[in-house]
């Protein structure tokens, strides 16, 4: 099993296998592929026609001994010309089949990896830098497209050449041909070094530009502190330091790229004087003619093309299969919380009608094998409709207690059920997620938008509702007024993440958007960063009507919250050590009672005692 | 239309001359090199050629030959394919090494910008499109470099050629008149078919790539309202768009790559079917018949370099116009020529009649505040949202300069001073605080000279001790892009730490403790009232805390310091002061 956080990882799985198993998750690729092949092969007929057509010009049209045969020399011109627009028709028709085949593929691995991103746990979410979970579905993927655009075609067509181009070049002389193929012997094992060294020498430069982007990123990002640490020359130094060792980097790589195309030129000029020397010498023992030899100097040039761009391909065939890989690496990443809908449909469960309720049972979790157990043997039960409270310093394991209650993750021990006394228990694990995200919401700290309308956004609760509802929604959360004020009421454009509304006003559309999916167990994560007045006091009201008649789990980090709650748990280093009423817990001993003298001390400004 | 394309050619070609200007050098070399390539290769047909006349065909004919005849073949045939080796390693590291030098003299030039820019550039511009002009637009402005020497080659080689076939046969000369134009005609055709597919295509990948970002930044709400159907959806008609697109630019190169390839090939048989005429009229001989069929051969690949840089050249332009708002943008910090007054204890911050506006010509963000902050005296600064607080404590850095009136350190102006010396005097941390890819220890020092001890020391003050003493490596640990591997609040006790360690004759706070939980955030306040040095100290705040530790409040209202005294003296006089700490006291803690 991986590690938890981690996606799979098979950085040194070889080529082909990569191939073989991203052929299996790309049905659409193998489509149709014979055709493919088979115009590969017609396409390369018009290469080695012209070699053909001077060896024949040369032999049969001039030099026969009744004088130049113009008649034939027009004949085998027209014919070849024939094939060679028949080529080019069937190099186009290749091409168009075999761009729209891969695209078509890329575009479902593209949708199927995206999917698969959503599918996987918050834990595998958070474990990967955002930015290598997008590239996973974008750039990898593009690399690939690219490249079988480019090399895809030409790899192809390569291997077809020099197949025609051996099988011609045997029918002429075998002799010759052998001579050739030996020229040809070291080529090979130099061109297997060298790909190796270009693995090298590219993985330098990728990691190098990585550095540039990282160091760019901060003179941008760090402007202001840049600015008020007057670190501008530390900044540039660092900066034209990264820029200066990619460029090193990009000079590398380029010797090692001209020494690989040089010498398969090297190889060529060999074989050519060699061609000449025992052709010569074969000629004259009369076993080819001239012809023959002039043909076979033709087709030595393309026999080396093709080695020459396998070359060339080579680089980028290596890149492609990197990021082939990493596509695939997250689509062999198995979730590990999964719709039961999906994994076990013969045991899948809808959570019962009616409020909801929830019980944990012996409930441990950890975020690591052998790592401190965020939840340590939890076990209570919470009634339906109960306001509670969650407190607990950073750290404590209030956080992921909300993340259990909503199948974020699921339990290493024990298990957690939703239901009532009344209506019966479910576990967990068997309620189907369409049930259980329709049933249970989490407003998250950081209530994320989408670039879009107010209205959008909320609609996002619930698709289908009008414009309408969604001001009557926040009608009834008392956040009329403040909708009203918006420059364009609920069409107002939010921007990207919602910048173009403040922080508080972004929970304000997340509390409508939760308001709106109605859900009968409600979970939210309170923000810690501090918002203007006004816009907390219309946030605490508007969650005072959210949470109205509902079971509602809040992860408290304001004593306001904590105060106004039917319940506080009080959660320390994995257990629930302390639960009651407000107004029970702040006169008793224990962590509670500090917890609040901390707040209210912080509150009011008071310096805090001695330790 | 044309005049359009017409325009695109012009400033094409003075892009490319903008290229060779700014490295002459590299390019005369790549150039050199390049056209020994073109001359070796137009020698290596004719090599053939004459060693088909004069050893192959007379061997053949009389059927003998000598040592030296073969001999001298093999050198030639050697000989000539050493020169054409040369020259094609010469190209190629010329020409690699004059566009890196490009790239990386140009992304030295924007980025020297972006430190060099005012923070009101900055504000103007979004981070993504800063991103990309420092890096893949300064990449396709020099992308068409690479095969630039080569093309040029190339035309060297065709003007060879077509000299050497007038030479040869005026009649074979014609096929070449008729296939290079072909050929050329072709590559324009093609480049300008091409870009505006390429350039959706582009687009349409910018767009697929902004929502991925967007939804799986989102993955938590998408999660928890189960909406991953929606968002796979949404996803996946963009990526049918791209496919599309690139279905699209794939069936034009489909087109254009055989014909590139028949063309050649069509003139050899032209070339084969005249020559035989002429060879039976006596007009010229087998093996020139052999060199011109063999130039033809492999003549096609140098001609398509011609076409690589043609249908570069427009995305090359659009690379290059995203870059050179940046390198001409003007707004230089201007810095005077004094040093500040070295002195023990808290500067005096004083402001008078300052006025600030966005350049967007909007309303005014501040004016006429004027005020003083005595030496070692602490100033919480308090208003509504929008009311200018966070553009006064920027004020008070410079990191920007007021319209109207100026700021005062110890009595000097800001503007006097030499570069660097406000951040010798003053510290400033932002309410997102922002580490770079360091250590702690390059974090906190950024590069001032400051020993391990202190560094603990600022750490104990901000209250980062207990976890940087956890972290793997302590000090050494390094905290990721934009240091990613820590939480918010350890990243905002490290911004605190980095201010406190310079010992600052004035700190200012800009909301810089809001990710810290309440208690900690005591712990952090009490730790700096405490600290041996007075310190001059401007907070801007919300939280009653932070207000309170204050000696006194200036409350602004509208971009003007509407009231300046005391909490309890604010509370009691001015109404809109005594309404706004309330009610955020509300919220924290019901009366």
């Amino acid at each position: 099993m991986t590690a938890a956080g981690q996606l799979r990882d098979r950085e040194h799985e070889g080529a082909l296998a990569t191939l073989r198993r991203g052929l299996r998750m790309m049905p659409e690729f193998r489509r149709g592929l014979p055709v493919t092949f088979a115009l590969a092969l017609v396409a390369t007929a018009g290469r080695v026609v012209v070699p053909i057509a001077v060896q024949q010009v040369i032999d049969r049209g001039l030099g026969s001994p009744a004088g130049p045969d113009l008649g034939l020399v027009s004949w085998v011109v027209a014919g070849c010309a024939v094939v060679v627009v028949l080529t080019a028709v069937a190099v186009y028709r290749m091409n168009v089949r075999l761009f729209r085949t891969t695209e078509t593929a890329l575009a479902g691995l593209r949708e199927r990896a995206f999917r698969h991103v959503h599918d996987l746990s918050v834990l595998h979410q958070q474990g990967q830098r955002r930015g290598s979970l997008v590239s996973r579905v974008t750039s990898d993927v593009d690399q690939l497209s690219v490249f079988m655009q480019w090399g895809g075609v030409l790899g192809l067509v390569s291997i077809g050449q020099l197949v025609v181009a051996t099988v011609v070049m045997a029918v002429y002389s075998w002799q010759l041909t052998l001579l050739v193929l030996v020229c040809f012997v070291p080529l090979v094992f130099a061109v297997r070094w060298f790909a190796r060294r270009l693995v090298q020498v590219y993985g330098v430069v990728r990691e190098r530009v990585g550095d540039v982007l990282a160091a760019v990123s901060e003179s941008v990002v760090g402007a202001s502190t840049v600015r008020a640490y007057g670190v501008r020359a530390r900044t540039a130094e660092r900066l034209d330091a990264a820029i200066d060792r990619h460029y090193r980097a990009q000079v590398d790589a380029q010797k090692v790229t001209a020494a690989v195309f040089v010498s398969g030129e090297f190889v060529a000029a060999v074989a050519n004087a060699a061609v000449v020397v025992v052709g010569v010498l074969l000629g004259l023992a009369g076993d080819i003619t001239p012809g023959t030899l002039v043909a076979f100097l033709f087709l030595v040039t393309l026999f080396v093309a093709p080695v020459q761009t396998a070359s060339e391909v080579l680089n980028e065939a290596q890149n492609a299969v990197a990021g082939f890989r990493r596509v695939l690496d997250v689509l062999d990443t198995e979730p590990d919380v999964r719709d039961p809908a999906v994994a076990t449909p013969d045991r899948v469960r809808e959570l019962p009608a009616g409020p909801l309720g929830v019980r944990f049972e012996h409930v441990t979790f950890h975020y690591a094998p052998g790592a401190r157990a965020a939840l340590d043997d939890v076990d209570l039960a919470i009634a339906p409709r109960t306001r509670v409270a969650i407190v607990g310093e950073t750290g404590s394991g209030k956080t992921t207690f909300a993340k259990l209650v909503t199948r974020l993750m699921d339990p290493v021990e024990g298990r957690v059920l939703l239901g009532s006394a009344d209506a019966g228990w479910v576990p967990l694990a068997d309620v189907a997620f369409a049930s259980l995200r329709a049933r249970v919401v989490m407003v998250p700290q950081d209530g994320f938008l989408f670039d879009a309308t107010v209205a959008d956004n909320v609609r996002y609760g619930r698709p289908g509702m009008t414009d309408h509802d969604v001001v009557a929604a926040f009608d009834d959360l008392g956040l009329g007024a403040w909708l009203a004020g918006l420059p364009a009421g609920v069409g107002t454009a939010v921007g990207q993440r919602g910048e173009s509304l403040s922080a508080g006003e972004r929970q304000l559309v997340a509390v409508a958007r939760a308001y709106v999916a109605d859900p009968d167990l409600l979970v939210l994560d309170e923000a810690t960063s501090a918002v203007d007045p006004a816009t907390e006091q219309r946030l605490t009201r508007a969650l005072d009507t959210l949470t109205e008649g509902r079971t509602t789990l809040t992860i408290a980090h304001r004593l306001s919250t904590a105060e106004r709650a039917d319940e506080v748990l009080v959660v320390d280093a994995g257990h629930v050590v302390q639960r009651g009423t407000h107004a029970e817990l702040v006169d008793a001993e224990g962590p509670y009672a500090r917890l609040h003298a901390s707040w209210r001390r912080s509150s009011a400004g008071e310096p805090e005692p001695a330790r | 239309m044309s005049r359009r394309r017409d325009a695109v050619v012009r400033r094409g070609l003075r892009h490319i001359r903008r290229a060779i200007a700014e490295q002459p050098r590299m390019f005369a070399l790549a150039f050199l090199a390049s056209s020994l390539y073109g001359g070796m290769t137009v020698a290596s047909a004719y090599v053939i050629g004459e060693v088909t006349d004069r050893v192959l065909l007379p061997s053949f004919e009389d059927g003998a030959t000598t040592g030296t005849a073969l001999a001298l073949s093999s050198v030639a045939i050697l000989g000539v394919a050493l020169l054409k080796i040369l020259g094609i390693l010469g190209r190629r590291l010329f020409a690699g090494i004059m566009s890196y030098r490009l790239q990386a003299e140009y992304r030295r030039r924007v980025t020297g910008q972006y430190l060099r820019l005012p923070l009101s550039w900055h504000q103007r511009h979004p981070t993504g499109q800063l991103l990309s002009n420092a890096n893949s637009d300064v990449e396709s402005a020099w992308f068409f470099v690479a095969p630039l020497p080569f093309a040029c080659g190339a035309l060297v080689m065709i003007a060879i050629t077509s000299v050497a076939l007038v030479l040869t046969d005026p009649l074979l000369a014609l096929v070449g008149l008729v296939v290079f134009p072909l050929v050329f005609a072709a590559n324009v055709v093609y480049s300008q078919v091409m870009s505006p597919r390429m350039q959706r295509a582009q687009q349409l990948r910018a767009e697929v790539s902004e929502i991925a970002h967007e939804s799986f930044d989102a993955a938590l709400v998408v999660k928890t309202l189960g909406r991953e159907d929606t968002e796979t959806g949404r996803f996946a008609d963009r990526a049918q768009e791209l496919r599309d697109g690139l279905i699209a630019v794939g069936r034009v190169r489909g087109v254009f790559d055989p014909l590139m390839e028949a063309l050649p090939n069509l003139g050899t048989l032209a070339v084969l079917l005249i020559g035989a005429g002429r060879v039976a009229e006596g007009a010229t001989d087998a093996g020139e018949l052999v060199s011109i069929a063999y130039l033809f051969t492999l003549l096609a690949l140098p001609i398509r370099a011609i076409g690589w840089v043609l249908a570069d050249l427009p995305r090359a332009l659009a690379g290059f116009d995203r870059v050179t708002p940046v390198l001409a943008a003007t707004g230089e910090t201007p810095y005077g020529p004094d040093a500040a007054v070295p002195r023990a204890g808290g500067a005096g911050v004083g402001l008078r009649d300052v006025g600030f506006r966005y350049d967007d010509g909007g309303r005014a963000t501040l004016q006429a505040v004027t005020f003083d902050v005595p030496a070692g005296r602490t100033v919480a600064v308090v208003g509504p949202t929008g009311s200018g607080k966070s553009t006064l404590a920027g004020l008070l850095v410079r990191l920007v300069d007021p319209a109207d009136g100026s700021v005062l350190l110890d009595g000097v102006d800001l503007r006097r001073l030499r570069e660097g010396e406000v951040s010798t005097q003053a510290a400033f941390v932002a309410q997102s605080a922002f580490l770079f890819d360091d250590t702690v220890r390059g974090n906190v020092t950024l590069g001032a000279p400051v020993d391990d001890d202190e560094v603990w020391a600022a750490l104990r003050v901000a209250a980062a001790d207990e976890f940087v003493a956890a972290l793997p490596e302590g000090l050494d640990t390094r905290v990721g892009e934009r240091g990613a591997s820590l939480s918010g609040g350890q990243r905002q006790r490290l911004a605190l730490a980095r201010a406190v360690v310079r010992r600052p004759r004035l700190l200012v706070l800009d909301d810089a403790t809001s990710a810290v939980d309440p208690a900690v955030e005591a712990r952090i306040l009490d730790a700096l009232r405490a600290g041996g040095t007075p310190t001059t100290v401007v907070v801007v705040a919300y939280r009653q805390a932070t207000i309170a530790l204050a000696d006194e409040v200036v409350w602004l209202e509208d971009g003007r310091a509407v009231a300046r005294g005391s909490h309890e003296q604010l509370l009691a006089d001015v109404p809109g002061y005594a309404a706004l700490v309330r009610a955020y006291a509300q919220a924290e803690v019901p009366a």
